[in-house]
């Protein structure tokens, strides 16, 4: 099981397995790093590199049509590419875990990022996207626990955001 | 059944450009026996193509939105369901929205996954205005570019047996163009609601689980 020394983001591989989840679909992004090579080197898994974030929609759409579980993994950036492709959860009820690492918010010094980072919770309820934030490590683990639960127990869209409190903000 | 050509649209000029199989009698020559699939339409007339096939089968899963996500709904479907051949039908327009999609199924290359481009220039749901593909733009070899390894584009009736065989048989996934004249598809209503057409979808391939 978990060790108390081991990285939330080991954690969270491996909650995400014990769940279940073999499609692992992402943009890369920094704040995934961990995720990523973990999917890439796990056999048992499918590690799907995106060339836009609403193609990750789609493919967990795809997914649960076929019985199987999902991840989409993206930056805050990647909110305003999935949009109008949300009409898949929203109209079709598909359940759709995402995990969003944030850029745009505390500490940001990229002027760029700040508005869609600041959009995403707004955009993302827009299109009936259920929305929790995460701050201290120790969350992450219990907080995608209960997404776990709100997407494929209760058939909801649920993005969870690795806020830049949890992640810390890049230097520039 | 003469085909149905719309008004106001160049029909010289998409002979010309070989744009001339009859999709109502071409697209059921590509696929043969639909049961042998699951199968992803994208919207419009790609729906009404295989919902009249199938009398819109609980195989089948058509859009009417969510434009450029038929590709990747399929690839996730593909991934999920390996001891099954999935096929992808969409239009020109709706994989011209996300062209990168190819990309992505390519660097995976699932065995047993196939697109069906029914390429007939044209946005027929919207008035009918051409599309990039009746303006020069290639389809077969963006997916080609993409990394795609088995393509083939599909104008002419005596090609038909070839394309049909590409999207059944072999080992990565296949990509077809078939091109139509820009003429109506089968008129067919099928069930427009997304969720209970997935929860139909999930019962016949999954049972209650």
């Amino acid at each position: 099981m978990d060790g108390g020394g081991e990285r939330w983001q080991d954690q969270l591989y491996d909650l995400l397995r014990r769940n279940n989840v073999t499609q692992f679909a992402y943009v890369p992004d920094a704040g995934h790093r961990i995720l990523i090579d973990r999917s890439l080197a796990d056999p048992a898994v499918h590690s799907v590199a995106l060339t836009t974030e609403e193609e990750g929609v789609a493919l967990l759409a795809g997914a649960d049509l076929g019985g199987a579980r999902g991840v989409l993994l993206m930056q805050s950036s990647g909110a305003g590419n999935c949009i109008n492709m949300l009409s898949l959860a929203k109209g079709g009820r598909f359940p759709m875990l995402m995990l969003l690492s944030m850029r745009g918010d505390f500490g940001e010094g990229n002027p760029w990022q700040f508005p869609m980072g600041q959009a995403v919770e707004p955009v993302l309820e827009a299109m009936g996207v259920i929305v929790e934030r995460v701050e201290k490590p120790d969350e992450v683990v219990p907080t995608v626990e209960a997404a776990l639960t709100m997407v494929f127990q209760s058939g909801n869209a649920v993005a969870v955001l690795l806020t830049q409190k949890l992640l810390g903000a890049k230097a520039f | 059944m003469a085909m149905r050509y719309p008004q106001g649209v160049d029909v010289a000029a998409a002979v010309a450009a070989g744009f001339v199989l009859d999709r109502c009698e071409a697209v059921p020559a590509l696929i043969g026996k639909p049961d042998d699939f699951l199968i992803v339409t994208g919207l419009a007339g790609t729906a009404r193509d295989i919902a009249a096939l199938t009398h819109d089968s609980a195989q089948i899963y058509t859009m009417a939105g969510a434009m450029g996500g038929a590709v990747m709904i399929g690839l996730g479907l593909a991934l999920a369901r390996p001891d099954k051949r999935v096929l992808v039908a969409t239009g020109d327009g709706e994989i011209l929205m996300n062209v990168g999609a190819l990309a992505t199924v390519a660097i995976l290359n699932p065995a047993n996954f196939s697109i069906l481009v029914v390429d007939n220039g044209h946005y027929g749901e919207t008035g009918w205005q051409k599309s990039h593909t009746s303006l020069g733009v290639d389809l077969e070899k963006i997916a080609v570019g993409s990394g795609i390894k088995r393509t083939r584009t599909i104008a002419a009736e005596s090609e038909l047996a070839e394309g049909a065989r590409l999207l059944r048989e072999g080992n990565g996934t296949a990509f077809v163009v078939l091109r139509v004249a820009p003429a109506e598809p089968p008129a067919y209503k099928r069930n427009f609601d997304p969720a209970v057409c997935r929860n139909r979808f999930r019962a016949a391939l999954l049972g209650n689980g």
